[in-house]
């Protein structure tokens, strides 16, 4: 019987440490039916160590991951037939074809060639069928995972980076395939990406980790709107120099990059703060070369939160 | 193909590797073709009767006049093929039956005849003496040792004639005693370790560094099952091979199974099963092909080097015998050309069949236990 009130996955006070890093410090999460949920973080952030507890093919030093009520030490068989996944980076067997390699994964769950069509159906790779995966592009093999993870109908399906590397084409293939999935509902999804446009088009909860904890989690809104509709104003300078003068009044903290000669302010009010920076310009006789106003987006927030990119 | 058995994983497995393996163009190089060519060209240069050259250095300081020179003068021919080396002059010993010595004789110096000398290019240095010929050479060194004699033979006026049509030499060419009897069972046994051992241990630690094999754990695909894939796998490819090996020989060379086809079967299975058992052991670990190529090299070549597959290995001291014997390589070989040249059956193998199965379930299982999915 299944329970609405349970979440499909619940994560709490998650530890994982390896010889010199402390990956996972302490996670909580918590994610319902049909969620489709982002895990946003640069590189090293311990994404993948987060997801692959909750895979259950690494352990938590400390901690309880449970999926549909479920854990991995009890329950083993019964999730692995539960869950769909792909791994950050998997390499298919080079001579295999796309239709072999799907057959095999397939025969695992007991499952045969019907399924094997609809998914190649699903990911559009007809054409592809017969090719050695060898010979596949980036994207055409994200979609044979993404496809292999598909396999069984997962409810819980766990994607680490499944877009990295890919150009923007390619990328939005694979989000096409993730929205028809989201419409059917039917599937819980963690997405792991450092791409902020990837969490905001595909995912109704963004959760923000770096250094192994949660910076700031919520809808794309409230993560936004934390903010209090705030805009950037995005500049660069003639003769840019290495630091800037001091600011004074409503125009608090530039962020300037002295060596690229760009900068970036946040206002909360247009009105009052823009002509406020352009007499700040002025006094200190700096020279605008281009400017550009626009509503902040999670890389702002990461950048506000630890003075990093998401992408750095 | 009915359906549950085609869409079962363990036939999945099977069927995948197998593709992978044969879409490989060098494994079929590799695992057929060279291991013939290897018999073909080892046991036809061990079987045919060859003309044999032996050269040899002349220090006559004396001049004209010795015996030596005068046998150089009159016996002698002048070498054919003389623009190559100063190798003068040639004698030949004919023999019909283990083909003909011919002898070429060079005038120099000491000092270059020890260059030659520790060139290999002579092992016979030939001075005279008060009129008497001299012969100076390794006296450990058999081959020096042959050409001494017949070489004395030759120049002490014929008075210790080699005999001209070699009467009592009756050639030993019944199959079962040749070299390539002795040679082909131990190139079968060579190759079920060589493909157990590098094939299987390939495959998993190219699937582990990939992150194949823990994306395949990752499902609810059985993890005996996908080692038994390989073994078995790797059973059907060597036992392929070890067939065309013996038909080819056989139509070659007339190679024969003298002893039982079942115990032969019987052996080559739990020799199989040892070093794929071993090859599972050795590859549980590491996800590097360094490594990985390290360990089985370690393995591999001790046994290479001591369970006589090319060589008998009664060359060795007496003491080390018994530990040879005990080798799964060894046992393997020794079993399998039992079989073929002594008659062995079925019940002669029994202990060599149970050890090395014991020895792959052990492995097996050791390497089971220890082994790194993710
Ligand atoms: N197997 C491992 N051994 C040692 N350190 C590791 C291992 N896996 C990850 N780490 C470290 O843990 C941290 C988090 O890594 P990871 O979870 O892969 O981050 P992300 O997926 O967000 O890029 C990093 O500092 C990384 O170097
Ligand atoms: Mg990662």
């Amino acid at each position: 019987m299944e329970n609405t009130l349970t979440p499909v996955i619940e994560v709490k006070e998650v530890h994982k440490s390896f010889k010199t890093v402390h990956a996972v410090q302490g996670l909580n999460l918590t994610i319902g039916k049909g969620q489709f949920v982002a895990l946003l973080g640069p590189n090293g952030a311990g994404k993948t160590t987060l997801v692959e507890m909750i895979e259950g093919i690494r352990h938590p030093d400390k901690g309880e991951i449970r999926i549909m009520g479920k854990t991995w030490k009890h329950h083993e068989d019964e999730l692995r037939h539960l869950i769909g996944l792909s791994l950050q980076e998997t390499r298919f067997t080079d001579k295999l074809r796309v239709y072999e390699t799907l057959r095999l994964f397939a025969s695992f769950f007991g499952l045969g060639k019907e399924r094997v069509e609809e998914i190649i159906e699903l990911v559009a790779l007809e054409e592809k069928r017969k090719a050695y995966v060898v010979n596949l592009s980036g994207g055409q093999r994200q979609r044979l995972a993404l496809g292999i993870s598909l396999l069984n109908k997962p409810k819980v399906l766990l994607l680490d980076e499944p877009t990295t590397g890919l150009d923007p084409n390619a990328r939005r293939e694979i989000w096409a395939i993730l929205r028809k999935l989201k419409e059917q509902a039917e599937t819980s999804m963690i997405l792991t990406t450092h791409y902020m446009e990837e969490a905001e088009q595909l995912c109704d909860y963004i959760i923000i980790v770096d250094h192994g904890k949660i910076l700031r989690e919520g809808t794309l809104e409230q993560l936004l709107n934390d903010e209090k509709g705030e805009k950037v104003i995005e500049f660069t300078l003639k003769d840019a120099p290495e630091t800037l003068p001091r600011t004074k009044g409503e125009i608090s903290d530039i962020q300037w990059n002295g060596t690229q000669g760009s900068g970036k302010v946040t206002v909360q009010n247009m009105n009052t703060q823009l002509p406020e920076f352009m007499d700040y310009l002025q006094q200190n006789r700096l020279h605008l070369q281009d400017m550009e106003c626009r509503r902040t987006t999670l890389d702002d927030l990461f950048t506000t939160l630890t003075g990093r990119h998401l992408h750095e | 193909m009915n359906n549950r058995l085609s869409n079962h994983q363990l036939w999945q497995l099977i069927i995948s590797y197998s593709r992978e393996l044969i879409r490989e163009p060098g494994v079929l190089f590799w695992g057929i073709v060279f291991p013939i060519l290897m018999s073909l060209g080892l046991g036809i240069a061990f079987t045919q009767k060859t003309d044999v050259v032996r050269k040899v250095a002349v220090i006559d300081a004396s001049g004209d006049g010795t015996s030596v020179q005068h046998f150089l003068l009159t016996e002698a021919q002048p070498n054919p093929e003389v623009a190559a080396d100063s190798f003068r002059y040639s004698y030949t010993i004919p023999d019909k039956q283990m083909g003909n010595t011919t002898f070429l004789f060079r005038e120099t110096d000491w000092k270059e005849a020890m260059v030659l000398l520790k060139r290999g290019q002579i092992n016979v240095i030939l001075t005279e003496q008060n009129g008497k010929p001299e012969y100076h050479f390794d006296p450990r060194n058999p081959d020096a040792q042959l050409s001494y004699i017949k070489l004395s033979g030759v120049l002490n006026g014929k008075a210790v004639n080699t005999p001209q049509d070699n009467g009592e030499i009756k050639p030993l060419t019944l199959a079962g005693t040749r070299y390539i009897d002795f040679l082909v069972p131990g190139l079968i046994a060579m190759n079920a370790m060589m493909s157990c051992m590098w094939g299987i241990s390939y495959g998993i630690i190219d699937r582990r560094s990939k992150k194949l094999l823990r994306r395949m754990v990752a499902t609810p695909m059985k993890k005996t099952n996908f080692l038994i894939a390989f073994i078995t796998v790797r059973f059907v490819m060597n036992f392929i091979e070890s067939a065309l090996l013996v038909l080819v020989t056989w139509l070659v060379f007339g190679i024969t199974i003298q002893g039982s086809i079942a115990g032969l079967l019987a052996i080559f299975m739990a020799g199989n099963l040892a070093f794929a058992g071993i090859a599972i052991f050795v590859s549980s670990h590491t996800a590097n092909t360094e490594i990985g190529n390290g360990l089985i090299n370690l393995v591999v070549m001790p046994m290479m080097v001591v369970s006589g597959i090319f060589f008998s290995y009664h060359n060795f001291p007496d003491w080390s015998i018994p530990f040879i014997q005990k080798l799964p390589l060894t046992m393997l070989a020794d079993g399998i050309r039992g079989i073929f040249n002594e008659g062995l059956g079925l019940s002669d193998i029994a202990l060599p069949f149970v050890i090395l199965s014991a020895i792959g379930v052990f492995f097996f299982s050791l390497g089971l236990r220890f082994f790194k999915w993710h």
